[in-house]
């Protein structure tokens, strides 16, 4: 099977899991209790039958539920992702709003958790039961073991209240009108404390791995062929173990990478960083319908092509599969 | 006689001391949770109230003994009778696209917009006869009775003055302007960068000569209250509204240098905490079993210890903080000796009550379980059932409780925010704003429609006297606490809080001293 046709039948498989996962998420939502009217009209203070009617009207909640499904569904297949009138804007204007800050920050720690925990990795397994194995595995299990929004929390206070490096929430300096490389640096300074907490955990997860399957590679029969025929230790390890031991890591990154879109909703609330998952959990609390299948919807879709780029990824690591 | 209030120039500078106010500067304020709209004739919760108070404004603002002050009416007028309230417009307010504001604006507004949006004010109008504009700076309000609290609803959150020209013959709530609001206040819409900040700047074309003093404002969104608290530390924002950061915080930010903290600025909203006993079914229909509560309760112990000492135990329906509020009561002192009595009394079985905690917070969590203990402390079975904000609002609405915590605004007089949650005509499945725990009795019912038309003040308190003495005797709810939250902000802040609704309308008299 060449890649194109595997892609196509990946690419219809998609779309049949996406429609379902529409269909899951519609009634799921639906059955959680309370609406959107309702919550507003809490929050009022103040409410009576008139204005809650007013509202579910106006968010086409009177009709029946199948009717409001039948309009979801058939707005979808026209990739219309609805309104959000709690908000007051369609849903699709408001995710990619949210889209770039919340890339930022996953792309950032995904990076920078891949990198270094391959290095890392790489750096323990060949120091395989020394004292600089051990102290970077200790590391990792650490980091792998401590709650998110603690090391979040220990992290504002060391760098922000205590050293004062990095400003401790944020996006970036509001209302400083800054622009070009100060603009740049200003988004650095703030990205740094929210990728570093939500990088540490899946840097452990890829250190760990990365070292147990270097190891393991380490040990096996085509390694000790390569090595008797007399292949330099540095192409033994670069050409033969690395591309062998990096397919777990791949499938463990490409996971990850789908749940890039999601959003980080602990780590985007302690550091007020306005990205999706922020945006999803707001919603959910608001029942706020549209919005909240419109951020599911786009997650599942990047979940679903992550997928296949990690396909495409094993081929070009390991042209077997 | 006539009762005449005018404004004058003395009037105003003997409510602000002369002292010269410096101009410019930036103000950060934070703003929780991140408000879903800034229409304020359309969307009414607090954080709306806050950020749009400073871009839209009603006929009159209050002090904080509730005394009304001018606002868009320079001066104003009550008929002998009560029943006619002639308000003057000032005369050169623009509205902040540059057209004029003029009574036809305010006709509109509340017999057109508010009268078909705004459900409370909606109550109010119910009183009124007619709404002219004789000319274009008078409007004159003709009532079809005498309505004592009618005085009180002319604040900016309460009867929000729209746009004639930008609003009529739309449909309101799918106008495109409402994302680009328009108003008459100190501070106009610049932009919102969603789950981000709002900034407004100042109104150039203010009628007030010289104000406002700042130039501009950031409403900041941080949505975790730890982080909020670490923003003032770090000197990211100036102003914590009321309620913006936990408990426990306060003191520890309030001791901080240069800090200032002030519990005014909720005298209008009066915010009265207390639990719906549900009167129709279960142990808590027994008026006995409600009685056990209140006197199982030890509401100076979740003063002190769950509030850090703010706030003041509440010991009828209508708060010491609110017009016609009587402390003539039956008192519930702490006595779970008289509680076990109580419960003897009424054969009580041990079927367990479900408390429904409001969902806002780690405070409110700790109450239901300090509620929990002292009521299992007496021998009441207790379950505390978890909901989310939605879910809370669904069960109070469908009458899915035993005990359910919430805190309601008193707006200034017990006929606009006290009634509303005894009177058995507003019984009703579907709010969880009107008389949720079903308490049904018609002498009181009776006594609250006469209260509300009466012609005089002391008329009036005569009758509402009497109620909440019947009504504490009753305790178809558990009044909890009057809640005390506290404004935080950077000392060199002034004139910050001047008025009965404090942060939300204060920035048209704040300064920064420079």
């Amino acid at each position: 099977m060449t890649i194109a046709v595997a892609i196509l039948v990946r690419a219809a498989k998609a779309a049949i899991t996406l429609l379902l996962i529409v269909i899951l998420n519609f009634f799921l939502i639906h059955a959680a209790p309370g609406d959107p009217a309702m919550v507003m009209a809490g929050e009022a203070g103040a409410a009576d039958e008139q204005f809650i009617q007013q509202l579910r009207e106006q968010f086409g909640l009177d009709q029946p539920l199948y009717v409001q499904f039948w309009n979801y569904v058939s707005g979808v297949l026209q990739l219309d992702l609805g309104y959000s009138y709690r908000q007051q804007m369609p849903v699709l204007d408001l995710i990619l709003d949210r889209l770039p800050a919340t890339l930022l920050l996953t792309l950032t720690a995904f990076g920078m958790s891949l990198l270094l925990g391959i290095i890392f990795g790489l750096a323990a397994a060949a120091r395989q039961g020394r004292w600089g194995d051990t102290a970077i595995t200790s590391m990792a299990l650490l980091f792998y073991a401590t709650p998110l929004f603690w090391v979040a929390l220990m992290a504002v206070v060391l760098f922000s209240v205590y050293l004062g490096w990095f400003p401790a929430f944020g996006y970036g300096s509001v209302g400083a009108g800054l622009s070009g490389f100060d603009l740049l640096l200003d988004r650095l300074r703030h990205l740094f404390l929210p990728a570093l907490t939500l990088g540490l955990f899946f840097m452990a997860v890829y250190l760990r791995m990365t070292r147990s399957s270097v190891l393991e590679v380490s040990q096996m029969d085509f390694v000790k062929t390569a090595r008797s025929k007399g292949l330099a230790e540095g192409t033994i390890r670069r050409r033969h173990i690395l591309r062998n031991a990096l397919l777990p890591v791949v499938t463990l990154a490409g996971l990850q990478a789908g749940q890039l879109v999601g959003g980080a909703v602990l780590t985007e609330t302690v550091f007020a960083w306005p990205g999706i998952g922020r945006l999803m959990f707001e919603s959910l609390t608001a029942r706020d319908y549209n919005t909240l299948l419109g951020v599911f919807l786009v997650s599942a879709a990047m979940v679903i092509v992550f997928n296949i780029i990690t396909d495409i990824v094993y081929r070009l690591i390991d042209p077997r599969i | 006689m006539k009762n005449i209030f005018t404004a004058s120039l003395l009037t105003v500078g003997l409510a602000m001391p002369a002292l010269a106010q410096d101009s410019g500067g930036r103000l950060d304020i934070v703003v929780q949770p991140e408000p879903p709209s800034l229409m304020l004739g359309l969307v009414q919760n607090g954080p709306t109230q806050l950020v749009a108070g400073d871009i839209y404004e009603s006929l009159l603002r209050y002090d904080t003994d509730l005394n009304p002050q001018p606002s868009l009416a320079k001066s104003w007028e009550v008929s002998d009778d009560a029943l006619t309230y002639t308000f003057k417009l000032h005369e050169d307010v623009t509205w902040h696209d540059g057209e004029p504001f003029t009574a036809e604006d305010v006709v509109f507004s509340v017999d057109k917009f508010l009268r078909e949006k705004h459900a409370r004010l909606r109550v109010s109008l119910e009183h009124v006869e007619s709404i002219t504009a004789p000319d274009d700076h008078t409007v004159v309000f003709k009532l079809k009775n005498p309505f004592g609290p009618f005085i009180g609803v002319f604040e900016a959150g309460t009867m929000p003055m729209v746009p004639k020209h930008i609003y009529e013959g739309t449909d309101y709530a799918d106008n495109p302007a409402n994302n680009t609001p328009i108003g008459t206040g100190p501070f106009k819409f610049e932009a919102w960068e969603k789950g981000n900040y709002i900034h407004l700047v100042k109104n150039e074309d203010y009628y007030l000569d010289g104000q406002p003093y700042l130039d501009e404002v950031y409403y900041r969104v941080i949505p975790d209250a730890a982080s909020r608290a670490v923003a003032f530390e770090n000197g990211e924002v100036d102003v914590l509204p009321g309620g913006s950061v936990e408990n426990w915080d306060v003191k520890r930010l309030t001791e901080m240098d240069n800090v200032c903290s002030t519990g005014k600025g909720w005298e209008y909203f009066a915010p009265h905490a207390m639990a719906w006993m549900n009167n129709r079914e279960g142990p808590t229909s027994n008026k006995l079993f409600r009685k056990a509560v209140m006197y199982a309760m030890d509401r100076e112990f979740v003063k002190d210890v769950i509030w850090n000492g703010f706030g003041t135990v509440a010991t009828s329906p209508v708060s010491s903080k609110t017009n016609f509020y009587t402390d003539d009561t039956i008192k519930y002192d702490t006595n779970p000796e008289k509680a076990k009595e109580l419960l003897a009394e009424m054969g009580y079985d041990g079927t367990p009550v479900r408390i429904l905690p409001l969902p806002y917070g780690e405070t409110w969590q700790r109450w239901a379980e300090a509620m929990k203990q002292n009521l299992e402390e007496v021998g009441i079975n207790v379950e505390v059932v978890a909901t989310d904000v939605a879910g809370w609002n669904q069960k109070q609405a469908e009458w899915d409780f035993d005990i359910a915590f919430t805190y309601l605004y008193q707006y200034g007089d017990p006929a606009l925010g006290v009634a509303r949650s005894y009177l058995s005509s507003n019984i009703a499945k579907g709010s969880p704003w009107n008389n949720v725990a079903g308490y049904e009795n018609p002498e009181v019912d009776e006594m609250f429609a006469e209260a509300a038309v009466a012609p005089t003040s002391e008329a009036r308190q005569e009758i509402y006297t009497e109620i909440q003495q019947q009504l504490v005797d009753d305790v178809p709810v558990a009044w909890l606490l009057e809640i005390e939250f506290p404004t935080i902000y950077r000392c060199e802040v002034k004139d910050l809080v001047t008025t009965a609704i404090g942060v939300n309308d204060g920035l048209r008299d704040a300064w920064i001293e420079q």
